[in-house]
């Protein structure tokens, strides 16, 4: 019998738990004292395919993630040895006129400051959310009210940007007015009459989609804070937002943090929904409030049907920038995680 | 803290302290409902009075006034500290209430919009020969493309991220294993259009292939697998150690204990994951748009030539910006959602029916 193995693989290290996918991110857990008899076995055909044939596919993934990387750098460069622009600094998105002028700083500008508004709206209400899953909510109605959330979820991309277009949009108006009204002196929140396709409706709608997510991670994280603390500050006779403050918040500070980065890679990335909304001008406006401006995922989708060769190569350009950033917030926040697990 | 344990009697001096002594003054119970249907009432009394138009403001004005009301009330009658705990109840409320106002609006705006011209003709039409301000015309290619893309992309995505996921519990150990589990979570967040570029580049730009559904496909198998090995990885961790070792005391060899022991033990979580991804990128427009290119007419052969899909449809009815248009934009997004919504819901009902019996 050579399998005896099995008794120490990973699952049986880790206790099995309701945790979501995406908190269970870290690494699989570490083999002891295993590999001492590798060496006088017959191991069977069987067992070496399926080895093979497992690990193969696993191979595959890591081979995707590096073609994506390479297959991207490969076109960008050919685009950017065209650039007749500065590709970081230009206001301009030419790139089928002959020579092509083209730069993402437009891009790199709405995509950034439309998920920061999205993010500034959707963590605050996703904690309370998660809050009041994991500790207000009537203990039979936590599961259902979380599915309620989730649906959020998975309504697609499109039929966001539908609604949005054509229900958010028009009733932001009168919003937008009372902004302007009372603090159009900014004018970072000025508005001039017109349709509020803006970064910040963009930044509302994206809230929207990113608050499942938010709310799923920071809920686990709030259902994992100690008992024990909880109960202890209950006996010291702390009502139910002390025990929050003092027991919970602290404990999931990281956990909200890295959930909100998650958010925040997702809206950095979203392109349908921001690509009915948003009516496009290369143009940095001060105010947030009034149309214009892009993103990376946004423009691509826009100007691909009217793209030639040269043009292709701009937009993969761009999207390879979106990925490496995507790759960066995305990262940082599994690094989070992973930390986290370590040490609770 | 120190407000907090002041108050407290000690044990010594507890027993002759009368009951009244140890009671703060509290609210009754019906308190909250009773300030929520006053506060209601004035909100709506103030925004009818005002003239005001837009429901969601009575709303807020009801909200500030339940808050409000909540909190000098409490501080009142009960103390500071409790007051500060109602507000934070009623905060946490309303973050919920807030988060499904727009499910619930969007959700509505879909059916009541969507259902206008939704009808067997509608399901069973394509838009060929039919200019995009006349009514009528259909989804049938897009629901065609749609399945055949997802199809492809399931029959892609679902074995590779099935295997990955036994590699990783099964198997997995070591530096192979760790990077599997850091580039799958990375994966995860890869934003759609990016995986659209990628095989833009690849599949049409170097490998000079038209557009077609298959290249669809890939850009979705590649945004399914991530999700089918994470949630595949979760439910083989539940299946009970017990099980593998006594299939290997029996001498069964270790892939057929994992082919005949583990999967079926694991297979409704499984399910359950493959329909969420489903679900999931049936919704994807993003590269559609790059690699499918959409057509007005039914196209089975998604190897050759350019297809529909729901998601694109929807973009494209919404783009020609009339009337017809936008009802058929409602009504395929209607479609769509229902689709969605019931893999979503079989796909639960699998997992309660399926549930592993995890070894507690």
């Amino acid at each position: 019998m050579n399998d005896m193995d099995i008794a120490n693989s990973a699952p049986a290290d880790r206790p099995p738990g309701p945790a979501s996918p995406d908190l269970t991110a870290a690494q699989p857990a570490p083999a002891q004292g295993i590999r001492t008899r590798k060496s006088k076995t017959t191991v069977r055909p069987g067992d070496r395919i399926f080895l093979g044939l497992s690990r193969g596919s696993g191979i595959l993934l890591l081979v995707i993630m590096a073609a994506i990387a390479v297959f991207l750098t490969v076109r960008a460069t050919h685009a950017l040895s065209q650039d007749e622009g500065n590709f970081l600094t230009t206001f301009e998105w030419s790139a089928n006129t002959d020579p092509p002028v083209f730069g993402i700083a437009v891009l790199a500008f709405g995509t950034v400051v439309s998920s920061l508004i999205a993010m500034l709206l959707a963590v605050p209400v996703a904690v309370g959310i998660a809050l009041f899953i994991s500790h207000y909510a009537p203990r039979r109605l936590a599961a259902p009210l979380s599915y309620v959330i989730d649906l959020l979820a998975a309504v697609p991309s499109i039929v966001y940007g539908l609604w949005g277009a054509l229900f958010l949009v028009p009733h932001l108006g009168g919003l937008y007015g009372w902004f302007d009204t009372y603090f159009g002196w900014t004018g970072v929140l000025a508005y001039h009459d017109g349709a509020a396709r803006s970064l910040f409706t963009i930044g509302i709608l994206l809230a929207i989609m990113i608050l499942p997510i938010v709310t799923s991670v920071s809920r686990e994280v709030f259902r994992q804070a100690p008992k024990m603390h909880e109960e202890a500050a209950l006996a010291l006779g702390a009502t139910r937002w002390e025990v929050i403050r003092m027991a919970v918040l602290p404990f999931g500070r990281s956990g909200v943090i890295s959930a909100s980065m998650l958010g925040l890679g997702r809206a950095l990335g979203e392109t349908m929904a921001v690509a009915t909304v948003l009516s496009p001008s290369f143009l940095i406006s001060t105010s947030l409030l009034d149309p214009g401006g892009g993103t990376f995922a946004q423009n691509i989708a826009s100007s691909f049907k009217e793209s030639g060769e040269t043009g292709k190569d701009a937009l993969i350009a761009s999207g390879l920038v979106l990925f490496v950033l995507t790759l960066l917030v995305n990262g940082a926040a599994r690094m989070i995680i992973a930390r986290r697990k370590e040490f609770s | 803290m120190s407000d907090v344990t002041t108050t407290r009697p000690t044990a010594a001096d507890a027993a002759p302290l009368p009951a009244a002594a140890l009671h703060q003054p509290r609210l009754p119970r019906w308190t909250p409902a009773a300030l929520a249907a006053l506060a209601l009432a004035a909100g709506c009394g103030i925004g009818l009075g005002a003239g005001m138009d837009s429901t969601v403001q009575w709303g807020l004005i009801a909200a500030v006034l339940y808050v409000g009301l909540t909190y000098g009330l409490t501080a009142r009658v009960e103390g500071r500290r409790q007051a500060k705990d109602r507000l934070a109840t009623s905060l946490v409320w309303m973050c919920f209430l807030i988060a499904v106002v727009p499910l619930v609006s969007l959700i509505w705006e879909t059916v009541a919009r969507g259902s206008k011209v939704l009808d067997g003709g509608f399901l069973s039409h394509s838009m060929a020969g039919v200019l995009t301000i006349q009514p009528g015309g259909g989804v049938y290619h897009a629901i065609i493309g749609t399945l055949e893309q997802v199809g492809i992309a399931t029959a892609i995505a679902a074995p590779v991220g099935l295997l990955t996921a036994i590699y990783l519990v099964e198997y997995g150990r070591g530096r192979l294993a760790r990077a599997v589990t850091f580039f799958v979570d990375v994966m995860t967040g890869v934003p759609s259009i990016v995986a659209g570029l990628f095989i833009l580049s690849f599949w049409i730009i170097m490998l000079d292939n038209g557009y077609s559904g298959f290249a669809g496909s890939m850009a979705l198998a590649i945004l399914m697998m991530p999700v089918v090995v994470r949630s595949t990885e979760e439910m083989l961790k539940l299946v009970p150690n017990e099980l593998r070792e006594a299939s290997l005391a029996l001498g069964v060899p270790k892939w057929r204990t994992i082919l005949k022991v583990v999967l079926p033990t694991a297979i409704g979580g499984i399910a359950t994951g493959v329909m969420l991804a489903v679900a999931r990128v049936a919704g994807e427009s993003a590269p559609i748009v790059l690699l499918v290119f959409g057509s007005q007419a039914i196209n089975n052969n998604p190897f050759e030539g350019a297809q529909s899909s729901l998601p694109y449809y929807i973009y494209e009815q919404w783009a020609a910006g009339n009337d017809a248009s936008y009802d058929r934009a409602w009504a395929a997004a209607l479609v769509l959602i229902a689709f969605v919504m019931i893999l979503n819901l079989v796909a639960r009902g699998i997992a309660r029916w399926k549930a592993p019996k995890a070894g507690r």
